[in-house]
């Protein structure tokens, strides 16, 4: 470890490979991030599966590629196919137990993350993949800081899709339609809102959200069956850290944790790259904690 | 002169950029009932929860007999003997009454061994059976209190608080949502529970005609500031009540 | 507690003190099943009876495992000597040392484990519903991958346990009784428990933890001990299980989130949550179902795992015990008011 950290320190110029790449895969994290934070905001279901979603995104694209069809389509067909498979999983899971207490969502949701790892694990098997784009890869430095073209255009596409949804949602009727029901429920459906139909469209925006995100990650990180609950995690320390109407806080969490995720990876070694994403929810939920008991409540 | 069992001096209490409570001192005299009026909005609510530890005041001293509570926790603050009951009643839904009623000892009197004995012997079961005939739950006693009437969780919730022996009782509109033919009868067992227990009642009210007939004293807010206090004649003769409830401001 | 009820209690002594001798082909899968039951009454004190639904109590079963594992052969031997030479050097204990080791470590499994979960409990204890679960899950998923980079304890080859001084038959003879005997230990402090104020205190924190503290519940001390209670327990059964298994692997044998952890939650759903009998139903049930078809499913099993879960939370999430309760209140002792509850 110890040697590593001195590489960092004796030849600087592999810390912006670090930050770099940190950047560029934290920018999917936000923005699946953000998916979460909208259906805990809004509906208040705490998605275990939304890793699970995000690998899904992911085959969808490694999957066209393998077809012939270059994987950067996968991004927006992803959207689709994902956002019609989350109004599918409202309408036989999500709407019943909505309205149930926390624990039955909770629970539902971790039975659908077991179906859907299990499921992506008997079709398209254990392996790890990546989603080839062949884009080019640019080196600087002497060849000491590579940056794959991909990442840049995924980073770019996040930053765009995530204008896309803010607009959005403080543009379109429905946007406004969930930010009043996610304010108040009964006073939305008061005034005419079908807050039944609302729940359908923000779940299934955060499945489409997570199927983007996991279309760029299939072609700038890696994909695996079982990585889903990781995803899950990470989402959970940024929307923790984050909090829920903060945009600005999402990204800057998502990016962070990208950030810290290489340097642990890169410090500790590639084995050690979960278990600082699961320190990290740790220290996150440590440090709410403290926070709460200066203001003499629990975290809710 | 009575002894100030509550005493809150220049409180203050803002949520993001609404300013609850502003600069409130009172003080709730041992042994009596005080009732808290005011119309919605004005910060009773905020300040009953500021005095029971939900949140920690922007300012100001909150004192419990003299000691210094605002910094306190609220499980503390429970175990002193100081407790509240809700607007929205909240009772252990999917127990029995019973059992809603043994679990409400006061937690300050147990030892550690304590926890883990039977959990009704002969002494507490026959004050659960008192208690529970008291508020006229006797006969439901074995019920789900999930199941029971919104009036009669009302009461239930009401029976875990004496059950829990505290010295002072902050209850939050104990009449709103009650048939008005039972509100005589509830307002009978709070008058017993002051009298006969000697817990002293701070509550905060809508309902003129109750308050007005059961409090020695009565506090005043309006738009987070404290605007009377006074005897329930003095009170109700207020201009600026007056005015206030009618929303002269 | 439950008093001794002949028509229910001895139906189940006899196949138990039986079972081994009547059938003895299946001595094994029958001992696994009384860890099924002791899994999923510990994971319903938490879950059922508390409301905080961990997902990662396999945590406390893999560090049984590993705590019993380093007494029983630190205890006679060097452990670094023994896990690099991997099993060229041999090691062999005499039967005193063997049972002593197994003794001990099966002692220090279940109290380790419930320090473990005391002194997590701080950490995670002030955190309600998701938080808890994700953090359990998190840490449970760590804890295999980090033990499988230690090399005093083996690294991702793991530990091979101290060989058992006897026939195969014999051994699996003894442990069954262990199993047998660890999951009635848990049954008879349950049901003890739930008798007591104890037992009181964690359904009120179940049903409104707010509430209880306004109350004056110390909440975070009685959460702390059922977690630690939980803990003893599974413990307790990693340890039996290390040792019937004959090695210890980080991910597959001691920390097997996927499985075993997941079963722990299925179990106690299909039973019933927050019942004393709702868990060893739906653990019998759930084990035998899936020793008999389990193959049939052609790797689809998991998956109809994760299917059993949303059908049970979404339509059934009374459990068995619940439907039963329900259907026949006065069996069990609940007042019903027909009148008042004319929903």
């Amino acid at each position: 470890m110890w040697d590593n950290i001195s590489i960092l320190t004796a030849a600087p110029v592999f810390n912006i490979q670090l930050i770099l790449d940190g950047l560029f895969i934290g920018s999917t994290f936000a923005l699946a991030a953000y998916g979460l934070a909208l259906v805990w905001g809004v509906m208040n279901v705490k998605n275990l599966a939304q890793g699970d979603f995000v690998i899904m995104g992911g085959y969808i694209a490694w999957w066209l590629g393998k077809q012939g069809i270059h994987p950067l389509w996968g991004l927006p067909i992803s959207i689709v196919v994902m956002f019609t498979f989350g109004w599918l999983v409202y309408v036989t899971i999500i709407r019943r137990v909505i309205d149930k207490d926390m624990f039955t969502s909770l629970l539902a949701t971790f039975g659908l993350a077991i179906v859907l790892a299990q499921a992506l694990n008997l079709m398209f098997g254990p392996e790890v993949q990546t989603a080839e784009s062949d884009f080019a890869i640019r080196s600087y430095f002497d060849n000491s800081v590579t940056v794959a073209d991909i990442k840049l255009v995924a980073f770019a596409l996040c930053g765009v899709l995530a204008v896309v949804v803010v607009l959005f949602m403080k543009n379109s009727r429905m946007g406004q339609a969930i930010r009043a029901t996610a304010q108040d429920a009964r006073a939305a459906r008061v005034m005419g809102i079908d807050t039944d139909k609302v729940y359908a469209f923000t779940f299934s925006l955060n499945a489409a959200i997570c199927g983007a995100a996991g279309a760029l990650i299939s072609m700038i990180w890696v994909i695996q069956p079982f990585y889903g609950i990781g995803h899950s995690i990470r989402s959970f320390v940024i929307v923790t850290a984050a909090g829920f109407g903060n945009l600005g806080g999402v990204i800057m969490a998502g990016l962070g944790l990208g950030v810290m995720e290489q340097y642990g990876g890169f410090v500790l070694g590639a084995e050690y790259q979960q278990a600082c994403v699961v320190g990290l929810l740790v220290a996150v939920l440590i440090y709410r904690q403290l926070e709460m008991r200066r203001h003499r409540q629990v975290v809710q | 002169m009575t002894d100030t069992v509550i005493e809150i001096s220049g409180v203050s209490k803002s949520y993001g950029g609404v300013v609850a409570n502003h600069n409130i001192s009172l003080k709730v005299p041992s042994g009596g009932i005080t009732g808290l009026i005011g119309p919605n909005g004005s910060g009773k609510t905020t300040l009953f929860n500021s005095i029971v530890g939900y949140h920690p005041v922007d300012e100001g001293s909150i004192k419990f007999k003299g000691e210094e509570i605002s910094t306190y926790r609220v499980p503390q603050i429970a175990r002193l003997g100081l407790l509240r009951t809700f607007q929205q009643t909240r009772i252990y839904s999917n127990m029995n009454c019973i059992d809603n009623m043994l679990i409400s000892i006061p937690h300050r009197k147990l030892g550690f061994a304590d926890m883990f004995k039977n959990r009704g012997d002969k002494e507490t079961m026959e004050e659960v059976d008192r208690l529970l005939d008291f508020v006229g739950l006797y006969e439901k006693r074995r019920l789900i209190s999930g199941d029971l009437s919104f009036g009669q969780q009302k009461l239930l919730e009401f029976a875990m608080a004496l059950m829990n022996r505290p010295e002072v009782l902050l209850l939050d509109e104990p009449t709103a949502g009650i048939n008005p033919t039972l509100i005589n009868g509830l307002i009978d067992r709070l008058r017993r529970a002051n009298e006969e227990l000697g817990i002293t009642l701070f509550v905060i009210e809508h309902n003129m005609r109750v308050i007005m007939n059961m409090a020695q004293s009565i506090y005043c807010l309006a738009h987070g500031e404290l605007l009377a206090h006074g005897t329930p004649d003095e009170v109700q003769n207020d201009q600026r009540v007056i005015d206030a409830y009618l929303g002269a401001h | 507690m439950e008093s001794f009820n002949p028509k229910l209690h001895l139906p189940i002594l006899i196949f138990g003190i039986g079972a081994p001798f009547v059938i003895p082909g299946v001595t094994i899968q029958i001992a696994v099943l009384w860890v099924m039951v002791l899994f999923a009454l510990t994971w319903d004190i938490m879950g059922g009876q508390m409301g905080y639904n961990s997902l990662g109590n396999i945590l406390f079963f893999g560090s049984g495992m590993y705590i019993s594992a380093l007494v029983q052969i630190s205890m006679f031997a060097n452990v670094s000597e023994y896990t690099a030479s991997s099993g060229a050097v041999d090691f062999t204990y005499t039967n005193s040392e063997y049972f002593w080791g197994l003794g001990w470590g099966i002692l220090a499994a279940g109290i380790g484990s419930a320090l473990l979960a005391a002194s997590l409990g701080w950490t995670l204890f002030g955190l309600r519903g998701p938080y808890f679960a994700i953090g359990t899950l998190g840490i449970a998923l760590t804890a295999g991958e980090l033990m499988g980079t230690w090399e005093w304890v083996g690294a991702g080859g793991g530990l091979a346990m101290p060989v058992y001084p006897g026939s195969a038959d014999g051994k699996s003879f003894m442990f069954y009784f262990m199993c047998f005997f660890a999951a009635i230990g848990t049954y008879l402090f349950c049901s003890w428990l739930y008798s007591t104020r104890f037992g009181l205190a964690i359904n009120a924190i179940r049903d409104d933890e707010q509430k209880a503290e306004a109350m004056g519940i110390h909440t975070l001390r009685y959460k702390t001990i059922a977690w630690s209670v939980s803990a003893f327990f599974l413990g307790i059964s990693g340890a039996l299980f290390g040792n019937m298994t004959g090695f210890v692997e980080p991910l597959e044998v001691a920390f097997p989130v996927a499985t075993f952890g997941i079963f722990m939650v299925a179990m106690s759903l299909l039973g019933g949550k927050g019942t004393l009998w709702g868990p060893i139903l739906g653990a019998a049930l759930f084990h035998v179902l899936k020793e008999f078809t389990w193959t049939y499913f052609l790797g689809w099993q998991w998956v109809a795992l994760g299917v059993l879960i949303i059908v049970n939370v979404v339509f059934f999430q009374q459990g068995i015990m619940g439907w039963l309760m329900e259907k026949f209140p006065e069996r069990f002792g609940i007042i019903v008011d027909k009148k008042e509850t004319a929903k």
